[in-house]
């Protein structure tokens, strides 16, 4: 059988790896998505004191060290059964916020937005940030160099440190902000509205503008009609730090609403034994294989999924953005994988207004930033919405507090089955009886993976905005009849 | 040299979190500073990645590699092989490749343990216990995947290290001034350290960047971050908060005490310091205030995952390197 490897040289934990094999006709007979590296934390974070977990954890992902942090720190206010002060969760809000300003951004001009702004048929030299920044102007560059400054200035703030940040505790933080601190900060989710706003806008003129691009989202090469997840405050509205998690299936209609602590009773991940990582599916409905549709447990955990489970946003100006989403999408749930782009600046949104308001609490700058727990630790869950889907962590502890057992359901993961389809389904489109359009399923494959922000893609991180791909074309002997390449001279 | 008459640069990663990498980004306007002097070759986190065309370079070829993240698997050694082959210079950059990381607490468990576990929680739907097969046969083909290692090793346990960039991550002040010192010694206008040496980093301990106010340190009981909520100015080892900042190098600005945290150690063992864990039991055990055996204990319980706690970044290079077992 003739076999394709694609060799995306980014990662998860470690680089992902693609294996397309055909059939005799040469038609695509499967694809498999391989992730090749397993780094153990839940085994040898047994034996820590449970409150190092929002420190060791945070190591799990450089990119989004914030989402594990917040999620490990939950887990251990709950496995220490204390009830944060407010100023406390609102601190941590305030701190998760400012990040998800700063990821969201990243991602929609260094890579998400380069396909858009400047076109998925614009030469490869210029589909990147450098293009965005020629095309609609060199102080848009500024924008998004200061909207990442100003995240990490807050997370720094707040969090200790730019990278890995270190304050969060049972019980609350470490310390808590200044008044002067808390006027900075609200001066920066000003800014950070005009920015959300004025994306929301270039999106509006570049993408909604041109007809061929609406085309392309709303086509069926890059629609899945699978469950979507994300997290719901008491009013079913999109939040990112604390709540329910929402379950919607494809057509819309409310499977239920879980409590972190109920999480096992919604989620199982399969095991398949060529890969080191596991595909998360909803055990109410059954794993069906890599499959779409009611029937199929599979389930997707991103921007669009947020919006899809959620009623509505809870700030006004995000709100407004997000009736227009499906007005102008032919109404919710919407399954087009490629609007995820758009709904992440939706968030985008949301993520400053809800940081100027956090920041206008009188309670910001109070000293009342923590609870020291006095009950005996036993076991918790912990879950927020990373940027890149639900995120869970679970701790069993003794009664000192020193952990016993973990487990965690990390972003990316939840997704793994979804981005396995839509692999599938690109690979399907550009591969037919043998003949192998290059640029077209490099670019394809590309585009697919972008919309979901995988961490093995690297989101922000990617400075051309580019995800390098090799495939290698293998007859039935294994040997190589053509290698594509993109992005590699 | 390039084409371009510019020294060539590598970046990569191995096992790691990324957090290295975007350390490097966050030196901002210094990146263009090193796209101005250098040639980016090899970098599959900023740009196009392209083992082949590493791999077809002459030996010596690359001018500076940042290498982050252990080795924890026969294609990290693989790559890190590679890279020594073709770099002048390499440099083991970040907690991981420095000295193990948070991954290398991995060496207190068995490469079993850790599938078994990671492939059997509480949520894992696995009847028939599948583990992760190296290679593994569909019906379409075999399909492989790399081989883990038993331990999670350093990166100059595999291969010889030029220099060591430590820090989980490297502060981005540290990075810029190594990147600075580097294209000035290219133009001859600067000498590089001896090889071997820590760079981007102090001479002195954590301790002594720390503002905190220091009196005799007399401990008769350890407490933990969990449940007690340290003074933002006296000294956190004499609150009883098991602070790593005495055994740790400088160069952070003690930047966790700062945030009334406790030093956590990832800038690896401070200047002349063998092993930094083994340091601070010994800085621990002096401050124990008692002379009673019985009592001794008693406080030493207060430690309660010493090895997790000394060793927190540093296990794989340490004397111990890993658990028996």
């Amino acid at each position: 059988m003739q076999r394709i490897t694609i060799d995306p040289i980014t990662r998860l934990e470690g680089h992902g790896k693609i294996e397309i094999f055909l059939d005799p006709d040469g038609n695509v007979a499967n694809t498999y998505f391989q992730i090749p590296e397993l780094r153990g934390f839940e085994q040898f974070c047994v034996g820590r004191p449970v409150e190092e977990m929002p420190v060791l954890t945070g190591r799990i992902c450089g990119v989004c060290p914030e989402a594990h942090h917040m999620a490990a720190a939950k887990a251990a206010d709950a496995v220490y059964h204390v009830e944060l002060p407010r100023t406390a969760a609102k601190l941590r809000e305030l701190l998760y916020s400012a990040f998800y300003v700063t990821d969201h951004a990243t991602h929609f001009y260094a890579l998400g937005g380069p396909d858009f702004v400047m076109g998925p048929d614009a030469p490869v030299a210029e589909r990147n940030i450098l293009g965005v920044i020629h095309k609609v102007g060199l102080e848009i560059g500024g924008k998004v160099i200061n909207a990442r400054k100003a995240g990490h200035t807050v997370i720094e703030m707040i969090g200790g440190r730019k990278v890995h940040p270190c304050t969060s505790i049972p019980g609350g933080l470490s310390k808590g902000i200044t008044v002067e601190q808390r006027d900075e900060i609200l001066a920066m989710g000003k800014w950070a509205i005009e920015f959300a706003q004025f994306s929301l806008k270039l999106f509006a003129d570049i993408v909604l503008g041109n007809k061929a691009y609406v085309d392309l989202i709303l086509g069926d090469a890059y629609t899945h009609r699978t469950y979507s997840m994300g997290m719901v405050d008491e009013n079913n509205k999109v939040n990112f730090y604390d709540g329910k998690v929402s379950v919607v299936d494809p057509e819309g209609k409310r499977l239920g609403k879980y409590a972190p602590s109920e999480y096992t009773d919604w989620i199982a991940e399969r095991v398949e034994p060529w890969t080191y990582l596991k595909f998360p599916y909803l055990k109410k409905v059954g794993w069906k294989g890599f499959t779409d549709g009611k029937e199929s447990g599979v389930y997707t955990a991103t921007p669009l999924s947020r919006l899809n489970a959620a009623d509505g946003m809870a700030t006004p100006l995000a709100q407004a953005e997000y009736e227009k989403f499906y007005a102008t999408l032919g109404g919710k749930p919407v399954h087009q994988r490629l609007a995820t782009h758009w709904a992440r600046l939706i968030e985008l949104l949301y993520a400053a207004e809800r940081w100027v308001e956090l920041a206008t609490d009188p309670e910001i700058a109070s000293d009342n930033f923590r609870a020291i727990p006095t009950a005996t630790p036993t076991e918790g869950v912990g879950i927020v919405e990373a940027p890149r889907g639900t995120l869970t962590h679970h701790y069993w502890t003794d009664a000192r507090g020193v952990v016993t057992k973990v487990n965690l359901i990390v972003g990316t993961t939840n997704n793994y089955a979804p981005i396995t389809m839509s692999i599938k389904k690109a690979a399907e489109s550009f591969i037919k009886r043998g003949v192998v359009v290059s640029e077209g399923i490099l670019n394809r494959v590309e585009m697919a993976f972008r919309a979901y922000d995988p961490c093995f893609g690297c989101a922000t991180h990617s400075l051309p905005g580019q995800m390098p791909l090799e495939v290698t074309v293998r007859d039935a002997r294994g040997n190589v009849v053509e290698v594509l390449k993109q992005f590699c001279d | 040299m390039s084409k371009n008459g510019k020294p060539k640069f590598a970046m990569y990663w191995a096992a790691a979190c990324g957090g290295c990498e975007i350390a490097v980004l966050n030196i901002n306007e210094g990146i263009l500073d090193v796209d101005a002097n250098f040639d980016v070759v090899f970098w599959p986190v900023a740009m196009d990645a392209k083992y082949k065309d590493v791999e077809a370079m002459p030996d010596k070829s690359i001018t500076l590699t940042l290498f982050n993240g252990a080795i924890r698997n026969d294609e990290n050694a693989h790559i890190a092989q590679m890279l020594r082959a073709k770099s002048q210079v390499l440099v083991a950059f970040g907690a991981c490749a420095c000295e193990g990381g948070i991954p290398g607490l991995g060496n207190l468990s068995s490469k079993q343990q850790i599938l078994d576990t990671a492939f059997s929680t509480i949520s894992t739907d696995n009847p028939k216990e599948l583990r992760p097969q190296t290679t593994f046969k569909m019906p379409e083909g075999a399909l492989h995947i790399p081989t883990m290692y038993e331990t999670v090793k350093s990166l100059d346990q595999v291969v010889p290290v030029d220099y060591y960039i430590p820090g989980c991550p490297p502060e981005s002040n540290q990075i810029a001034a190594v990147v600075g010192l580097v294209i000035k010694a290219l133009k001859g206008e600067a000498q590089l350290p001896p090889a071997g040496a820590v760079i981007g980093a102090s001479q002195s301990t954590v301790c002594d960047e720390c503002k905190r106010t220091r009196g005799e340190k007399t401990i008769t009981q350890f407490t933990r971050m969990a449940t007690f909520q340290p003074r933002e100015d006296q000294c956190l080892l004499e609150q009883g908060i098991l602070c790593s900042g005495m055994a740790t190098r400088s160069g952070c600005d003690a930047r966790c005490p700062v945030a009334n945290m406790p030093c956590v150690g990832c800038y690896g063992p401070a200047p002349d310091v063998i092993d930094q864990g083994a340091r601070m039991m010994s800085a621990v055990a002096s401050v124990v205030d008692s002379k009673d055996p019985a009592e001794i204990e008693k406080i030493m319980r207060g430690v309660v995952d010493p090895t997790g706690t000394f060793y927190r970044f540093g296990m794989p290079r340490s004397l111990m390197r890993h658990a028996k077992g």
